[in-house]
């Protein structure tokens, strides 16, 4: 390994200057943007939500006064299935998809700081995560219960929040293993869904119970939704483990390496 | 004078020795490393690049470890293998994002010189998805060029490339290398690196087996014997034969047939037809056995003699 006297390059002129909103993040940002929405899997994060407010209508309908659905469909299904799935698909593109194409390299092969290129792509994932699901959230509480309530607002605050955190855990999946999709999944099924269900414990490790605990106390709605994390506790876990998720990927990211010929 | 050095590096993935154990210095000039696919080229362009972190050893591009520094690409510049690129993207768009995220004063005049190096101003603002491969490789190239790099690493450049495009890709590099950068580009064609660089670094089995001019490796590997695989109707009587013949140093009867050694590939060719008409023994299969490179290779490694400095 180099030895510690080696001589580092110098920043350039201007570098110290440079933030999270410079202009290399906006080229990555833009890059990446249209990469994701490129794709075919761009489809695939169209679909859920579009389930969701398709059949919030059917239901609107069909049960025009029934007061109990709009929390479980909109609220429960939109937080246990769309938001991860949706989350999940995005947070491993915007950087999972470019490291499996190998594209990657020509993005690394520049003396962009691996914090900005994580940053960048971290920022797509939850703007497009908010438009994927956030919104439709919105919509789809307005159509359910007739307007502006607070059970609305919850689930568009929740959801917002919610974006802000799985695309922490799955974009650092992503550095982290070229089977981001699979290990997502299995976060989301088995431990949030399954191992939540049963063990209470679990659910104090759940980006899933933090945005519901943070859509409950904006909705007012202490049983309807399920939650079974107050605000502060939500809040605090949230932002630690968005925190660390993105310090992983930074860490992981600058050791990126590329396999050789010989294996 | 901006060098790559090696001193002591190896690479190794569990129990496999990818690269062992390499010193050497890469400076200005075209510099081609040669080696038989699975040499360990890919695995030491890697590290080179930053790409990978030497498992052993000592690696720097101009006195800086190119391991986690992305702060080397400054000074380097990069052509990986794997013909990847943003298709989405117009050449223009791909090359002037390389020049930004490079924070270059004025972009689209580094990334128009790039593109012009390269030949690519006419389909610059097409999209990457509608280029041939011999294109996305030249666009590549400018991207890798945009800033102006002292070192150029370039992973098998001229696969997928045409006969002409090769000719501009190695005129390029020539010019690169006689402007005082230091261009190391990794081949296992034989004839491409003859046509590009004078320096070679052969790679064989994750060491290096020769280094040095090419020319004087070259004279090497030609002059060593060529080994013919022989079948015949009569194999013993032609090889009696054979093995009074001037050109003809060795004679082996194989199950498969003689294995027959000689010091003139182009006389010992002309010779055994005319012998085996002679002696009226039908020539069924005439076969050079060791012009692979992986024999010439393996022939500069066993030997342990042919090492140029």
């Amino acid at each position: 390994m180099p030895g510690p006297s080696a001589r580092r390059y110098p920043a350039l002129p201007g570098e110290s200057s440079e933030t999270m909103f410079g202009d290399q993040a906006r080229v990555i940002a833009s890059i990446t943007f249209r990469a994701t929405m490129g794709r075919k899997r761009a489809l695939l994060f169209a679909i859920p939500p579009l389930i969701l407010v398709l059949v919030t209508v059917l239901l609107k309908l069909s049960h025009p006064h029934d007061a109990s659905w709009p929390s479980e469909v909109v609220g429960i299904f939109g937080f246990t299935v769309v938001l991860p799935l949706t989350a999940l698909i995005i947070g491993t593109s915007v950087l999972g998809a470019e490291v499996d194409e190998g594209s990657i390299v020509h993005l690394l092969a520049t003396p962009v700081p691996r914090s900005v290129v994580i940053w960048s792509k971290y920022v797509v994932a939850v703007v497009l995560t908010a438009a994927f699901v956030a919104v439709p959230e919105l919509l789809a509480g307005l159509i359910a219960t007739g307007g502006l309530t607070k059970l609305t607002v919850g689930l568009f605050v929740g959801a917002l929040a919610g974006s802000v955190m799985y695309n922490a855990v799955f974009v650092m999946i992503s550095v982290l293993t070229t089977r981001a999709i699979a290990y997502g999944l299995a976060y989301v099924v088995v431990w949030e869904g399954l191992v939540g269900n049963f063990v209470g414990g679990a659910r104090l490790l759940s980006v899933g119970q933090y945005s519901l605990g943070v859509a409950n106390a904006f909705a007012h709605e202490s049983k309807a939704l399920n939650a079974t994390q107050s605000l502060g506790t939500s809040a605090v876990m949230g932002v630690i483990v968005t925190v660390v998720a993105i310090v992983i990927a930074v860490r992981a990211l600058s050791a990126f390496s590329l396999k050789g010929d010989a294996i | 004078m901006t060098a790559i050095e090696l001193r002591n590096v190896s690479r190794w993935y569990g129990n496999v020795v990818a690269v062992n154990d390499i010193t050497v210095t890469i400076g200005p000039g075209v510099t081609g490393l040669l080696g038989p696919n699975g040499a360990g080229k890919s695995t030491l362009m890697h590290m080179i690049a930053g790409f990978l972190a030497p498992s052993r050893g000592e690696l720097t591009v101009g006195g800086a470890p190119s391991w986690r520094n992305p702060g080397i690409y400054r000074t380097l510049g990069l052509v990986p293998e794997r013909d990847s690129v943003y298709a989405f993207l117009t050449g223009a768009e791909f090359v002037t994002a390389s020049a930004r995220l490079h924070k270059l004063p004025d972009p689209g005049a580094a990334a128009r010189r790039a593109i012009e190096m390269v030949e690519m101003t006419g389909a610059q603002d097409r999209k990457i998805s509608t280029y041939s491969k011999g294109m996305r490789q030249r666009i590549r190239v400018a991207g890798s060029l945009v800033h102006d790099p002292e070192v150029l690493l370039l992973d098998e450049p001229f696969n997928g490339m045409d006969p002409r495009q090769r000719l501009h890709m190695m005129d390029l590099l020539h010019g690169l290398g006689e402007q005082g950068r230091t261009i190391l580009f990794s081949s296992h064609i034989l004839e491409e690196v003859e046509r590009v660089s004078g320096t070679i670094q052969v790679m064989v089995a994750g060491r290096l087996a020769a280094s040095g001019d090419f020319r004087a490796i070259r004279r090497l590997m030609t002059t060593r014997p060529h080994v013919f695989l022989v079948r015949t109707s009569d194999d013993r009587r032609l090889g009696a034969t054979l093995i009074g013949r001037p050109a003809v140093t060795g004679v082996e009867v194989t199950d498969h047939g003689l294995s027959v050694r000689a010091n003139d590939y182009g006389a010992f060719s002309r010779e055994i037809a005319a012998l085996t008409r002679d002696q009226g023994i039908r020539l069924r299969e005439l076969l050079p056995e060791d012009e692979s490179l992986e024999s010439v290779f393996a022939y500069l490694i066993d030997t342990d003699g042919p090492r140029v400095r």
